[in-house]
């Protein structure tokens, strides 16, 4: 469960100080699928940083499982992000010399996992995903569609508890979106993940039981009841 | 996972790579080109120093040549006519010490009890000049009616006859060739070490005092000696048990004899021109000659380094050349090299930022992102490396296929070659040999040492490092929301 209280990051851009959160008061529970949206700049993906351990905020504490992310030292917020958070990013994001599979089992790196049961484990969530012929294809061998499977098996083959996504659907086209969002919603599902995706696309905001909007780096939130 | 990320980016960067390992490879090729050379040309130089010296002498003691021999020193031969038409050959010979200055043979012993001498042997040294031929008298040739008779100026009766003297004359071969009385109970020191024996034996450490003798290889040939052969010395009479060839081409003496034998000849009882020093340690050579400089009076003591500071001629200018623009040139090439493969890696490392904000926000600990930029820099290193042994492999051999020849000339400095170090007049030690004008033929080689291919890794090692350091720095630097901030 996420607790963020009075979270605020500010940038220095040359002599200008950039409010990309100012004070946002924030409940995310476990299982939640919270969308947040928002126009360019407004703060989305500095939120979706601090919720994953990537940056620490200005001000204010961001408190996963009773923990402030904010006061760990550099060590354990690796470890949070490796054990706990699993990422999907706009791009991809692969590293364009490994195959699918090895791209998955770069999750279980950080984890210690020995090298078979790496391969088995990435194998693995390659097939749940859909992938399960592809295994040994560079990410360059295959489609938008393919490669953003693959990013969401190696965010989800070590188990996290939460699941963030920077517009998953992106670079996709419309059918395309619609696959990789039945994955992701399937996976959310199956795996009682807690679910925070930013995206642009409003078709994928009204399906999303909660939605949150960030402008100016302050951000209100909205029960979806016909989700 | 390590090994499959660092081969698979290596081979997709192999363009980068292969720029990387090349800088490093031609820095690493000039290292051991010179490093051969240089260790060649100290071979060489060593070789000089052991045709003179011998092998493990670190320094001789002479006593200094005086400037001006004295008329009494110098050798005179002294023929009478022979008769008529006698054609009895006459033959003189001299034994003359070499340098004409010698020392008392108890010296040796006190040379060979200060510190630091592991052994001292004592040599004589020796220049025997043999004039032989015929000398015959001339006829008087009477004019008109005088009578005909024999005889030189002053011969005559009461009437003085008037004619001329004919014929007669002298016809005399003069043979100069250098001895060296060696201590046979020392073969281990002393010139003779700097040949091989290629025929026959050398001395019996018993054969103090006897008539045999080793020639040198080149003046056999000269003379048709063998072994079994007699030469006669002084009217001594010396079997050749033996023919050796000195390793440089230049032997240090044309005969060696045993020293009691050399002595008598020389009617110098007792007497040493040269004494050959070994000492402990290499490293106390200086403390070594400074204590028999000081306790052993009147006497020149020369090290190798000193006489390696009169080789001069070409030896010495690629020697110096070597040593300076060569070590030089490959600290620059290196250098440069290091710092273009630590640019280059740190360059790669930041356009692959969002790959490492990504491994990073996956959980991977900066370090073992390190590690993972790092390690590709060695092994770029390392290829550079194998590619940099083989180029510098290739040259060294180059080098020693066309084996240049190098002049090198002891002793001969801008006072004239009369004075070695020591002073004025001083033999460089080896028998027959003064330090002026001596000049040595050597072919140029370039070894490589398993030092130099040591050295070469170590090098490989230290630039993929360097390499590394630039940009594992960066990548260790890298924040994961900065990094994937930039690129998205």
């Amino acid at each position: 469960m996420y607790e963020l209280r009075g979270v605020t990051k500010r940038y220095t851009r040359g002599k200008d100080t950039v409010h990309a959160l100012d004070g946002v008061d924030l409940t995310i529970a476990d299982g939640d699928r919270l969308v947040i949206q928002g126009p360019t700049g407004g703060g989305k993906s500095t939120l979706l940083q601090m919720l994953g351990a990537l940056d620490r905020p200005s001000s204010g504490e961001v408190v996963l499982d009773g923990t402030d992310l904010a006061k760990l030292p550099e060590a354990r917020l690796t470890r949070v992000r490796s054990e706990s958070i699993g990422f999907v990013f706009q791009s991809f994001n692969l590293i364009p010399t490994l195959t699918a599979q090895e791209n998955v089992e770069t999750a279980l790196v950080p984890l210690g996992v020995k090298a078979k049961e790496r391969r088995e484990k990435a194998a693995e969530a390659l097939t749940s995903v859909g992938l399960g012929e592809r295994l040994g294809h560079l990410p360059g061998e295959m489609s938008g569609g393919q490669q953003q499977r693959v990013a969401i098996a190696r965010a989800l083959v070590k188990q996290p508890k939460v699941l963030l996504a920077d517009e998953p659907t992106g670079n996709l086209d419309e059918s395309t979106r619609d696959e990789i969002m039945d994955v992701l919603d399937r996976m959310w599902k199956e795996l009682g993940l807690t679910f925070v995706m930013v995206t642009h696309d409003s078709a994928i905001a009204r399906k999303a039981p909660r939605l949150a909007t960030i402008r100016k780096g302050r951000i209100t939130v909205k029960e979806n009841a016909q989700a | 996972m390590f090994f499959t990320y660092l081969r698979r980016e290596l081979r997709r960067r192999r363009k980068a790579a292969l720029v990387v390992a090349s800088g490093l490879a031609l820095g690493i090729a000039l290292v051991i080109v010179v490093d051969s050379v240089s260790s060649g040309m100290g071979r060489a130089q060593d070789k000089v120093l052991q045709s003179l010296y011998g092998l493990g002498t670190d320094m001789t003691v002479t006593k200094a040549a005086s400037p001006t021999a004295g008329t009494s020193d110098r050798p005179r031969f002294r023929f009478d006519a022979q008769e008529d038409g006698s054609e009895e050959e006459q033959s003189t010979d001299r034994v003359m010490v070499q340098g004409f200055q010698t020392l008392a043979d108890t010296t040796v012993g006190k040379v060979a009890g200060q510190d630091g001498v592991a052994d001292a042997v004592g040599g004589l040294s020796l220049q025997v000049m043999k004039v032989s031929g015929q000398f015959t008298r001339g006829q008087f040739q009477q004019d008109g009616s005088g009578g005909q008779g024999q005889g030189g100026p002053g011969a005559g009766g009461q009437q003085a006859p008037q004619g001329r003297v004919q014929g007669g004359g002298a016809d005399f071969d003069v043979n100069s060739y250098s001895v060296y009385g060696t201590d046979v109970t020392e073969p281990a020191l002393g010139p003779l070490t700097s040949s091989t024996i290629t025929s026959g034996r050398t001395f019996k450490e018993s054969e103090t005092d006897a008539e045999v003798a080793v020639a040198d290889s080149a003046y056999a040939k000269e003379k048709k000696l063998k072994t079994g052969s007699t030469v006669t010395v002084k009217g001594t009479e010396f079997e050749v048990v033996g023919i050796a060839t000195a390793d440089s081409g230049d032997a240090a003496a044309n005969l060696y004899i045993p020293l009691k034998q050399a002595q008598t000849l020389a009617d110098a009882k007792d007497k040493v021109t040269t004494i050959y020093v070994k000492a402990t340690d290499s490293q106390r050579i200086d403390g070594v000659k400074s204590a028999i400089q000081k306790n052993v009076p009147g006497t020149t003591v020369t090290t190798s380094a000193d006489l390696a500071d009169t080789v001069s001629g070409s030896l010495s200018t690629a020697s110096s050349l070597a040593a300076g623009v060569g070590k030089w040139l490959s600290i620059v090439v290196l250098a440069a090299a290091f710092l273009v493969a630590g640019l280059l890696t740190s360059s790669a490392v930041s356009r692959r930022v969002r790959e490492f904000g990504t491994l990073k926000a996956l959980g991977w600990r900066s370090g073992r992102v390190t590690r993972q930029v790092v390690g590709e820099a060695v092994v770029n290193g390392l290829v550079g490396g194998v590619l940099g042994i083989a180029l510098g492999l290739a040259g060294a051999y180059a080098v020693t296929a066309v084996s240049p020849t190098l002049q090198a000339q002891l002793g001969g400095g801008a006072d004239g070659g009369t004075g070695g170090p020591g002073g004025p007049g001083g033999g460089f030690g080896g028998p027959g040999r003064q330090a002026a004008a001596k000049t040595l033929d050597v072919a140029l080689s370039a070894p490589v040492s398993l030092t130099t291919i040591a050295l070469a890794v170590g090098l490989a090692v230290a630039g993929g490092l360097v390499a590394g350091a630039f940009g594992g720095w960066r990548a260790s630097r890298l924040r994961p929301a900065d990094a994937l901030r930039r690129v998205e």
